[in-house]
């Protein structure tokens, strides 16, 4: 096995707070990537992410220890409103970020333009699957890296890596969105806040918990209930997409869209690592360092260990994903649900 | 894994460790006093993330302790203190359940609280924005907020952080025995 690997897939993770960014250094990853406190990134959520001097800071903690920093600015700026993104651009260059995480076309334009040296990674919220779609992408933009949508299986990425002129960056671990990514509109819906542009999907000033005396849990985004968990039940985040609905075609709450559900692709590192995927992502900036201290740790000797040619002992991630659940999604197959 | 926080369901009716009786209420008052000032001392910036919240006021529900903690993260007017169980509890705007293990572990950094919400195990209840908001604040201190409370009482304090992990691990694993 160990004779045809290919290069040592880096280890993308996720930083909340500066705390978390030095975790994840610390457990060993190559990559962190992180926010501004704004809208430009797609985990604007209350008291997350970082200040300009705490993202200095944790640049120079991670280029200290051999580590790359990358700036999310990753949600689509509304019309007449796109200074945001390009001035958190501009700052990200001057702190001597090593890529900017671009899922809009006019901010990449303006680092392409203003930050020639500045590597342009795109986010998986430009949902850019095909070899066509990324090749046009690094023809106009010189991106160097694209985070693939988890809509594929590893035989598409295989497919993918040997047509496309950059690197692949892959999910691992973490949330698990059904939709294609940058399209959804359902927080929107409810809330009237987007995803996309706001960059918060389920804004926590929009989600009320109900314990009820019964011991069912009741979850509340924008007034409308959108589970309710039994006593025994395990819980899943307060989205749209994973709530649990009642339909006349249906006995019971069913969920339309998705289960509360993580993915968890740790089984098929040595598939992916074979089909050429150069770095692996692991989602949950809006988690705690001790999820990020765990997984990152795990999935950083589960890549040394399939890189030297052995079996990898995957630590159980089970007690941190949603619901408690996990799943291989498409990686493995397209009619995984 | 629990509806809600049962102190009866692992054995844990007596506190986190049986051999030891809670602290009585007025023991707790100038401990409590003493460990947020050093907390907040220690971590000035923590209250930019609280945002507008710094100003609210939390109740703590270690749920197998004969007392609550009320906490109001304002750095102007600090308060953390014990209240009983007797009576209405001081008005709050968001309330955090899970037994006195489950936090502990939360405040040693060793925990998730995302995932004690997923297994049912933490219950939250009131402006979740607010609590979303302590939750980063807590979790991006320098040094975790347990290591911080061993430091201030020396050796034996070093001893009551290591008891308290076993006493962590040891419930932790008896879960999980009860629910594979």
């Amino acid at each position: 096995m160990t004779a045809t690997l290919p290069v040592k897939p880096e280890l993308v993770c996720p930083a909340g707070t500066p705390a978390a960014l030095r975790t994840a250094v610390d457990a060993g990853a190559e990559n962190v990537y992180c926010g501004y406190q704004n809208a430009t990134n797609a985990r604007n959520f209350a008291g997350l992410n970082f200040t300009p001097d705490e993202m200095a800071q944790g640049i120079r903690y991670a280029h200290d220890r051999g580590a790359k920093v990358l700036i999310t600015l990753n949600t689509f700026p509304p019309a007449g409103r796109v200074d945001l993104w390009t001035e958190m651009a501009d700052l990200s260059a001057r702190l001597g970020a090593d890529a900017c995480i671009v899922a809009d076309i006019a901010v990449a334009d303006h680092i392409r333009r203003r930050h020639p040296q500045m590597r342009i990674h795109l986010s998986v919220q430009a949902a850019a699957s095909s070899p066509e779609a990324i090749a046009w992408y690094v023809r106009e933009f010189d991106v160097k890296r694209v985070v693939l949508p988890r809509i594929m299986t590893v035989s598409e990425i295989k497919g993918l890596v040997d047509e496309i002129p950059c690197e692949v960056e892959t999910f691992i671990f973490g949330n698990h969105g059904l939709m294609v990514e940058g399209r959804c509109s359902l927080t929107a819906y409810v809330t009237g806040q987007s995803t996309n542009m706001d960059g918060a999907c389920s804004p926590a000033a929009c989600v009320a918990y109900d314990q009820q005396e019964d011991g069912r849990l009741a979850t509340r985004l924008g007034g409308v209930m959108i589970d309710r968990f039994a006593p025994h039940e395990t819980a899943g985040y307060p989205t749209i997409c994973k709530g649990r609905y009642l339909s006349e075609a249906r006995d019971g709450g069913y969920y339309a869209f998705e289960e509360p559900v993580s993915l968890n692709a740790a089984t098929m590192l040595p598939e992916l690592i074979r089909a050429g995927v150069h770095a692996f992502k692991i989602e949950g900036r809006q988690r705690s360092r001790a999820y990020v201290r765990k997984v990152v740790a795990a999935f950083r000797e589960a890549v040394d260990t399939v890189m030297a040619g052995d079996e990898p002992k995957l630590a159980d991630l089970v007690a941190l994903t949603e619901g408690q659940k996990h799943t291989e999604g498409a990686l493995k197959s397209k009619t995984w649900r | 894994m629990t509806s809600q926080p049962d102190p009866h369901a692992t054995g844990r009716a007596r506190g986190p460790m049986p051999f030891l009786p809670p602290p009585p209420l007025f023991l707790l008052k100038p401990l409590l006093a003493r460990i947020v000032r050093k907390v907040a001392a220690q971590n000035p910036g923590m209250f930019a993330r609280l945002g507008p919240h710094a100003h609210e006021h939390f109740l703590i529900d270690p749920v197998d302790m004969p007392f609550m903690l009320h906490l109001r993260p304002d750095p102007d007017a600090l308060d953390f203190r014990a209240v009983g169980r007797r009576g209405a509890p001081p008005p709050h705007v968001a309330r955090i359940s899970g037994t006195f293990l489950n936090l502990f572990t939360l405040m040693d950094a060793e925990q998730d609280g995302d995932a004690l919400f997923f297994s049912r195990d933490l219950i939250v209840t009131g402006d979740t924005e607010a609590v979303v908001c302590l939750r980063n604040a807590l979790d991006d201190v320098d040094e975790p907020i347990a290591h911080t409370v061993a430091a201030l009482f020396g050796p034996p304090g070093r001893l009551a952080l290591e008891a308290l992990r076993r006493a962590a691990d040891t419930a932790r694993r008896r879960t999980e025995e009860a629910h594979p």
